[in-house]
């Protein structure tokens, strides 16, 4: 049960970054903006929210948890929504092509944060923000101590609870609002939603900066609690970033499923680690990796099975990775 | 260079009582447009009125539809003005138009396919920020019953016909309470029956105060709906003039600039010989319903077989069975040459039939999908049909060149050259392209499907003089056509198709369009009283 427990509990850590990725970046490809540039806006935002973090406790004699949270999470949002930013002009603005873009973004992130990283890093090859690190992982207090059901719903950081939130909040917003209902035109067919008097530009450029935000804070999460509050040299935020892009799909570019999604994709990633344990056998080293691809594997699955039933919801917005142009004849 | 005060030239001419410089509601004086080097409107003049349904007529290429994309916001004008009721207006995009009251239904609908009706309606509109489509939903079906539409608020775009999708896109601008209804060719799509429902409800609303614009090509259209007919050629204003004061002739020899022969030439067949026979043919398409029930005819040589009925009725599938894209059921086709042995094609794919010596040539209705490849230049095009000849591994861009150049200056194809991307001309001169090179390869049958439609009536003309001159050469001509009118005047024979099924064969030289007409409509069950004879 211990080991089962134990599972769930990665798996919910570890669908939690994906959940704030996938959650984002669906914003950005409803907008018909493909980012590729998932991994790098989820490196600028980790390594923002854990520089603001680490700086900030460091740097106070008592450091605040209110305080130490708003940092995080505002340096996260904001570096993220920066790459977006840097995505937009170029694809919406000067029409670049968006697979470049994107993968363009994603080099240039891991290669932004690393470089600064050194700074932060100091000579060494890890630091910690411990503050940061136990503000960011309190359970709920109280809740987390009834037993197996307190360790598997409750014992968890806010940021947990939080994804779940903007994950159905962003839902709400795709199918209630009257402003979803534009961006998910604006994706679908950019041309119509023009010439019904939406300003393309703008929802692209909106879309794109809050999903790399929210991406962002996935990072920030990978950072200050999935990765015990560390920042080092080695990190495999950029294999979770895939998995995001991959989610994406899987959910088919609804919010709602990326929660249920996200969990799934934890366990099938964590399954090497904690299934054979469970079944007692051991596992050789060379077939962890192997198992490791799960999640993606399960994602083709999941897209042969959508393509065979040619429902029309199920597809990605129609001019996704296509830039628009309104005088293009 | 222009007088003061009057605004600039007054250009063209005007007959009956112009309405000219009157107190129309909405006036567009020297509007100039450039598309690069391309001059689509040059010191353009309009004038709209309420209560009033004007017929913009023009050529493919005047500046109809450029103007009004200007009106509607879709394009930005490069020199010229508007006035609204007087009132100069700057119209930088299509809210400002929907703002004016100005609302635009384009040729190509506009509509997002996974959305619902109601959701199309209401995008992009001011309003609270939680949606209530409830009230959407019965407000759009107020305005439905108001002006006789039928469309269910919540069906989702992409279950409706073209007929509900025009309608919705008709909805959509009324419900943003748009005074002013632009129809760029709204009838281009739709079957008789439905142009003849789009044209009462316009009348209910041109009754009820809006001014109506209606860009259209076809001249019978205009004179059974429009009250006013202004003309376009060469994206400058010709004249305009009251409909029932004009007629046919005239407003051709406007549009074109100069006298045009109305009459389609027809000679006699040359010796017809049988040349491709069908026998029997089933064809039940990708998602099983069956297209064609036991179709038989013969194409002659030297003879233009045409094939009359309502869109969707099987036409599509019979030319793409001929031509090996489609696998009937059941049944044969069989080509028979000149002095050879009669050849099977049923089960050939479109590269074996090529292969065995049959030259057939295709023309297909969807130009751009199945025709040329739009972002392909002209020679490139050309090399579809030639790029497995020569015996090298380099490809010959010559020959192709050659005859890309040869069929622009044949067929007065309007382009800035051999290299620019078909996409980018007019849908006549893309049509000129592609009979050009399907009948460069010297067929000996020719299939084409809908070849003029959206073309202009010049371009519909030379589209005429290419398939009479193939058919004095000896080539087994199919003509898949919607008017009746040319086909009766163009055709040796007309097979009438109905529901997939052959509903009978009549003579193009004495048929006549009410016969043909309820033989489109009415299948003939097992008493064959003057269905397939002669009218």
């Amino acid at each position: 049960m211990s080991i089962l427990t134990a599972w769930i509990n990665r798996a919910i850590w570890f669908g939690t970054v994906i959940m704030f990725a996938s959650t984002g970046e669906i914003i950005t490809e409803k907008s018909g903006n493909l980012n590729l540039g998932v991994p790098g806006v989820m490196f600028l935002g980790g390594f923002a929210g854990f520089a603001g973090a680490y700086y900030y406790e460091n740097a106070t004699a008592n450091p605040s948890a209110a305080m130490i949270i708003l940092i995080a999470l505002l340096c996260g949002f904001a570096a993220g929504a920066l790459g977006g930013l840097i995505y937009s002009v170029l694809t919406t603005t000067l029409r670049a092509n968006q697979n470049v873009t994107g993968l363009a973004l994603t080099i240039f992130g891991i290669g932004f944060a690393n470089f600064f990283g050194v700074r932060v890093l100091g000579g060494g090859t890890s630091v910690k923000a411990a503050f940061a690190r136990s503000v960011f992982a309190t359970p709920i207090p109280g809740l987390s101590a009834l037993g197996h059901v307190g360790n598997i719903f409750f014992s968890y950081g806010f940021m947990v609870y939080l994804a779940i939130i903007v994950a159905l909040v962003v839902h709400w917003f795709m199918y209630s609002t009257r402003p979803g209902l534009n961006l998910r035109a604006v994706g679908e067919n950019p041309a119509t939603a023009d010439a019904a008097g939406i300003n393309v530009t703008r929802y692209k450029y909106a879309a794109t900066c809050v999903g790399c935000g929210i991406t962002g804070l996935g990072g920030v999460y990978y950072v200050l609690d999935y990765g015990y509050g560390t920042w080092s040299t080695a990190n495999s935020i950029e294999a979770l970033g895939w998995l995001a892009v991959a989610l994406v799909i899987f959910a088919t570019w609804k919010p709602r499923n990326i929660i249920w999604g996200a969990y799934l994709f934890g366990l099938l990633y964590w399954l090497y680690n904690y299934l054979p344990t469970l079944m007692g056998f051991s596992l050789p080293i060379y077939a962890t990796q192997m198992f490791q691809t799960v999640p993606y594997v399960v994602t083709i699955l999941v897209l042969i099975f959508i393509s065979t039933k040619k429902k029309r919801e199920n597809q990605g917005p129609a001019a996704l990775g296509l830039s628009y142009f309104r005088e293009e004849r | 260079m222009f007088p003061a005060g009057a605004g600039g030239i007054r250009p063209g001419r005007c007959k009956g009582e112009c309405s000219l410089d009157t107190n129309a509601s909405i006036k567009l004086r020297n509007i100039t447009k450039r598309f690069g080097t391309t001059l689509a409107n040059d010191r353009c003049w309009l004038d709209i009125n309420r209560g009033e349904i004007l017929a913009l007529l023009g050529e493919n290429g005047s500046g109809k539809t450029t103007l009004m994309n200007m009106l509607s916001g879709i394009y930005y004008p490069d020199e010229g003005q508007i006035f609204i009721d007087d009132k100069e207006v700057v119209i930088r995009s299509p809210k400002d138009a929907f703002d004016l009251g100005i609302g635009m239904i384009h040729q190509h609908f506009k509509l997002v396919d996974v959305l619902t009706a109601a959701e199309n309606i209401i995008l992009g509109l001011p309003g609270k920020g939680r949606l209530d489509m409830k009230a959407v939903s019965d407000k759009v079906r107020r305005i439905c019953q108001t002006y006789g539409f039928d469309i269910d608020p919540d069906q989702k775009i992409y279950d409706m016909s073209v007929s509900q999708k025009q309608t919705v896109e008709i909805v959509k601008v009324l419900y943003r309470g748009a005074e002013v209804l632009i129809l760029d060719e709204p009838t281009a799509v739709l079957t008789p029956q439905e142009t003849k429902t789009l044209f009462k409800v316009l009348r209910n609303m041109r009754d009820d105060g809006k001014a109506i614009v209606i860009i259209t090509h076809k001249l019978h259209e205009v004179e059974e709906v429009s009250d006013r007919v202004a003309i376009l050629r060469k994206g400058s204003f010709v004249g305009d003039m009251p409909t029932k004061d004009t007629n046919a002739r005239e407003m051709t020899n406007m549009m074109v600039g100069r006298p045009v022969a109305l009459n389609i030439e027809r000679p006699d067949p040359v010796d017809p010989k049988p040349r491709l026979e069908v026998r029997n043919v089933n064809l039940t398409d990708e998602e099983g319903i069956q297209r064609l029930f036991d179709v038989s005819f013969t194409a002659n040589s030297g003879e233009i077989l045409g094939i009359a009925g309502i869109s969707g009725c099987g036409q599509k599938e019979l030319l793409e069975a001929i031509a090996g894209l489609q696998r009937p059921d059941s049944g044969s086709i069989t080509f028979m040459p000149e002095g050879q042995e009669a050849r099977e094609l049923i089960g050939l794919t479109p590269r074996q039939i090529q292969q065995q010596g049959v030259v057939l040539s295709f023309v297909p209705e969807d130009r751009l999908g199945m025709g040329l490849v739009g972002s392909m230049d002209i020679t490139n095009n050309m090399m579809l049909r030639s790029y497995r000849s020569g015996s090298t591994g380099f490809l010959d861009m010559k020959s192709p060149r050659d005859l890309g150049e040869d069929i622009v200056k044949r067929l007065e194809v309007v382009t800035p050259g051999v290299t620019t991307p078909v996409r980018q001309l007019s849908g006549g001169n893309v049509q000129k392209v592609l009979v050009g090179r399907e009948i460069a390869s010297a067929p000996s049958v020719l299939m084409t499907a809908y070849a003029v439609r959206g073309l202009d009536i010049n371009s519909s003309y030379t589209i005429y003089d290419l398939i009479n001159q193939q058919k004095k050469e000896g080539v087994a001509v199919i003509y898949v056509g919607e008017d009746l009118d040319i086909l009766i005047g163009l055709c040796d024979r007309i097979l009438v198709l109905c529901s997939g099924r052959v509903n009978g064969i009549v003579d193009g030289r004495t048929a006549d369009k009410e016969q043909i007409g309820l033989m489109m409509t009415r299948l003939e069950g097992g008493e064959q009283e003057g269905g397939s004879a002669n009218g």
